[in-house]
């Protein structure tokens, strides 16, 4: 127990991606089954333990101490499980002989009913150290937060046995906790474990971005063009009755779209963009889609609202037929005989735009009929699906991204490498009437820039700061002062939870505009032009 | 004699009118008894300073020898007559120098604690109970969520990250008087024998130490000219933590930084100071040092001083001792 308590605390600490792998191999290689396996359930969410209320745990807690002190403590803290594993008193006299592992906390939580559940957990917080009881009290809330994905962890494992991370995912679904199958293979002790499970995630094909002079060298007779749909990329399997809708990552989304896994009544595997709409009308806007994003249940009324359709990209499998050694211009016709058999308020094929030379490709690229449209894919004709983004055979074009001039208001210092620099910045354009100007903050980037450049905007943080507090500086920017930055983003959302209305998405920066005086900075109404379009 | 007539908070100070003499004065008087070399409690420019050898040492390095007008060095345990006022100092296990200090007179003993803690310390005498009828003590943790762990099993938290990542560097903030160098004698405890590079901030105290016979072994600048970059590769440094947010922190390979505190327990405060190896190693009591201590002095009454007074004074309450909060300003815990 301690030794995952000990890697959930460095894990939440630890901002760089390699540290974190580091940091979880280290744990996969060092712990014996079955405590590395549950560690890795709880971590990817696939641990169920009945959850503990947190009036439940203050009420524990509140048995055993004075409430008072326990209220300072609390309003000190901030964190209610953080607060209880410091303050939680242990018994008098008791010293615990044994600290209990992973699986007996796991197995002893889970055997507990109802009603004897907080008196089990209470007998685990005495025998347990201050971190231990921490890591105890986050797997019975529900939630660990500590900053890793499932898709890292899975990483983790692949670096653990030098594997494909594909490979991983492709098995990951068939297998339960403490999954010591899988890791007597990564370690060689054991053949791969193989896949009985129906309906599994394949992983999927990802395109590169085009790059200057990528085009040139490519014969556009090679290559299918098709429109990038700004959705949710997904992928739709069902067998022997099994459905499941995975996001490109391989989580089960079906859940939260059961107006589309309900028309899933095929026996396939396909690839392609979750949008709302009625296909055969009109495709929703990112905005619409939103709608739908982000919710624990799905009302009837926003699934009527705003329905979930799929545009198919590519079939996999279809019919127990495994399809994806074949090349795309085949793979493309089994899909669009077997696309032409669905529901057609639900599925529909993604088109092919049809062009001779990439001139054509690119004016068609900037005008796309629809705006939730970023761009064009170029596929090789002969290639067959692969797992990954290997370079070559898909190119993902993009549509030029936007740019707006903005001034620095508010800059913080990085993590890690960066923890010395002030590498994170919060810009603003103006807003108010003429003579009464005033920046309004619209977004913060942290990238863009090069290491050089970010020691001249560090410099100039430094050198211009007016208040500080915390890690955070306010920069001097005003009509007369400030510093430009030209920041590139692809698209705007309308946001109620920021003052200037608007919300970037995936904003950069992509100059530093020395030259510009900070009053010619763009205004607010530009940005909201591109709303309103 | 009520204890309130022996000792009292003034603007500057805790003070003994029967004495003429303040404790800790946070502005120039004319006599001062300073428990130990941290900058709130040992200012400088008073008149005469009685103080423990090391602390009249360590306020020499930090404000030049001519710090005070004139000095004296008290023996722990050798009890001082001050204008018919009987006044003995006692270790307090905080820094290196660091005393309590007891004053008596007509059958009333009051101690004042100074800064202290309760787990043992390589690098300075341990604290020792004394019986008093007032205890006055510090509460900069006095908090029931602050409990700190073994320093011991800290430090091996360090060194298994060194050993997790030898390609990065490892950088342990601590304050410059008696937190860094107990952190380096514990790593050489830990039987780290690699050389410690350290902050030119560090050099004097730290020499200071190792010439009273605390062994810190090989300490080399934490400097360019010790070596380029890939040099610094799997070195721990100490600094003082305001370094690590300087340039000077640059000149180190992907650093993990470390901040050696007893603040370091609450993890958001981690968080926010961007530290991505807590190290919980205080040099102040916790919460059950601070009520162990209470209850070892025997005193009647607590008063509360130096941080989070509300929850002891609650604590004396419960146990049926009188408490209160003696508010006295200026104190900022430099030392942890
Ligand atoms: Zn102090
Ligand atoms: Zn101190």
């Amino acid at each position: 127990m301690n030794r995952f308590a000990e890697l959930l605390d460095r894990l939440v600490l630890t901002p760089s991606r390699n540290g974190k792998l580091t940091l979880l191999t280290d744990y996969f290689r060092s712990v014996e089954d079955p405590d590395r396996g549950l560690a890795l359930a709880a971590i990817t969410g696939d641990l169920t333990i009945a959850a503990v209320k947190p009036a439940m745990l203050r009420a524990l807690v509140v048995e055993r101490m004075d409430p008072v002190l326990f209220g300072y403590s609390y309003d000190y803290v901030g964190d209610l499980a953080e607060t209880v594993s410091l303050v939680w008193p242990q018994p008098q006299g008791h010293i615990p002989n044994h600290v209990p592992t992973l699986a007996e906390v796991v197995g002893r939580l889970q055997a507990a009913s109802r009603s004897d559940g907080p008196k089990v957990l209470a007998r685990l917080l005495d025998d347990a150290s201050i971190s231990a009881r921490f890591a105890i009290i986050k797997l019975v809330t529900g939630g660990l937060r500590i900053g890793v994905s499932a898709r890292l962890a899975k990483q983790a494992l692949a670096d653990l046995g030098k594997v494909d991370v594909a490979e991983i995912e492709e098995l990951w679904h068939g297998l339960a906790p403490p999954y010591t199958e899988l890791f007597a293979w990564l370690e060689g002790r054991a053949e791969k474990p193989r896949s009985a499970a129906l309906a599994l995630f394949r992983p999927v094909m990802l395109s590169n971005a085009v790059d200057d002079g990528d085009l040139e060298k490519l014969e556009p007779a090679d290559y299918a063009a098709e429109w990038k749909w700004d959705g949710i990329r997904v992928q739709a399997v069902c067998e022997g009755g099994v459905r499941r809708l995975y996001s490109r990552t391989g989580d089960d989304v079906s859940g939260a779209f059961p107006d589309l896994a309900a028309a899933m009544t095929f026996e396939a595997a396909l690839d392609g963009e979750l949008l709302v709409g009625d296909p055969r009308e009109a495709t929703g806007t990112f905005s619409d889609l939103q709608q739908r994003l982000n919710r624990k249940s799905v009302s009837p009324k926003i699934q009527q609202q705003y329905p979930a359709f799929m545009r198919c990209y590519d079939a996999l499998q279809i019919n127990g037929e495994d399809l994806r050694a074949l090349p795309f211009a085949e793979r493309r016709k089994h899909l669009e005989a077997f696309v032409e058999a669905l529901d057609p308020s639900r599925f529909d094929l993604s088109p092919l735009v049809a062009f001779s030379d990439w001139e054509t490709l690119e004016r068609l690229r900037q005008a796309p009929p629809h705006p939730i449209i970023e761009g064009v894919m170029l596929k090789r004709w002969d290639s067959p699906y692969l797992a990954g983004r290997p370079k070559g055979p898909w190119f993902k074009w993009k549509r030029d991204p936007h740019t707006v001039d903005a001034v620095l208001m508010y800059a913080q210092r990085g993590h890690g490498k960066r923890s010395s620099f002030y590498s994170d910045y919060t810009f603003g354009v103006w807003a108010g009437p003429e003579g009464a100007e005033e920046l309004v903050p619209v977004g913060k980037a942290y990238f863009g820039f090069t290491d050089e450049e970010l020691r001249e905007i560090d410099k100039y943080v430094r050198d211009n700061t007016i208040e500080r507090f915390g890690p955070v500086r306010s920069v001097r920017a005003d009509r007369k002062n400030g510093l430009v930055l030209e920041v590139a983003f692809e698209g705007l959302n309308r946001s109620t939870r920021h003052k200037s209305g608007v919300a970037m998405r995936f904003p950069r920066i992509s100059r530093l505009r020395w030259d510009k005086p900070a009053a010619e900075a763009d205004r607010i109404e530009t940005l909201q032009a591109l709303l309103d379009r | 004699m009520r204890a309130s007539d022996l000792l009292k908070s003034r603007p500057e100070g805790l003070y003994c009118p029967p004495g003429d003499f303040f404790i800790d004065p946070v502005r120039p008087v004319e006599r001062a008894l300073i428990t130990h070399g941290h900058s709130d409690h040992a200012r400088s420019g008073h008149r005469s300073v009685l103080a423990t050898q090391e602390t009249l040492d360590i306020m020499g390095l930090r404000y030049g020898e001519d710090f005070a007008g004139t000095t004296q060095a008290a023996t722990l345990g050798e009890t001082v007559d001050i204008n018919g006022i009987a006044v003995t100092f006692h270790p307090a296990g905080h820094v290196l120098g660091s005393a309590q200090i007891a004053v008596e007179h007509g059958g009333m003993r009051i101690v004042a604690s100074g800064d202290y803690k309760r787990q043992k310390d390589a690098t300075c005498l341990p604290f020792e109970p004394i019986r008093c009828d007032v205890f006055i003590t510090e509460a900069t943790f006095g908090l029931p969520v602050f409990r700190h762990p073994p320093d011991h099993e800290e430090i091996a938290r360090v060194l298994k990250s060194a050993a997790q990542f030898p390609e990065r560097s490892h950088l342990i903030g601590a304050y410059a008087l008696g937190k860094a160098q107990r952190v380096m004698r514990l790593l050489r405890d830990a039987g780290y024998d690699r050389p410690i590079y350290i902050h030119g901030a560090l050099a004097k105290l730290s020499d200071y130490y190792q010439s009273q016979g605390i062994d810190l072994g090989r300490l080399e600048p934490g400097t360019v000219e010790s070596g380029a970059k890939a040099d610094f590769a799997g070195a721990i440094v100490v600094g003082p933590p305001s370094a690590f947010a300087d340039r000077w922190a640059r000149r180190f390979p992907d650093p993990i930084s470390c901040f050696a505190s007893g603040w370091m327990r609450i993890r958001q405060r981690a968080k926010q100071g961007g530290v991505e190896l807590p190290l919980i190693i205080s040099d102040h009591a916790d919460w059950d040092e601070l009520i162990v201590t209470i209850k070892e002095t025997g005193a009647e009454e607590i008063w509360v001083t130096h941080g989070r007074e509300e929850a002891l004074v609650r604590w004396c309450e419960l146990e049926g001792i009188a408490a209160r909060p003696l508010h006295l300003v200026g104190y900022e815990d430099e030392g942890d």
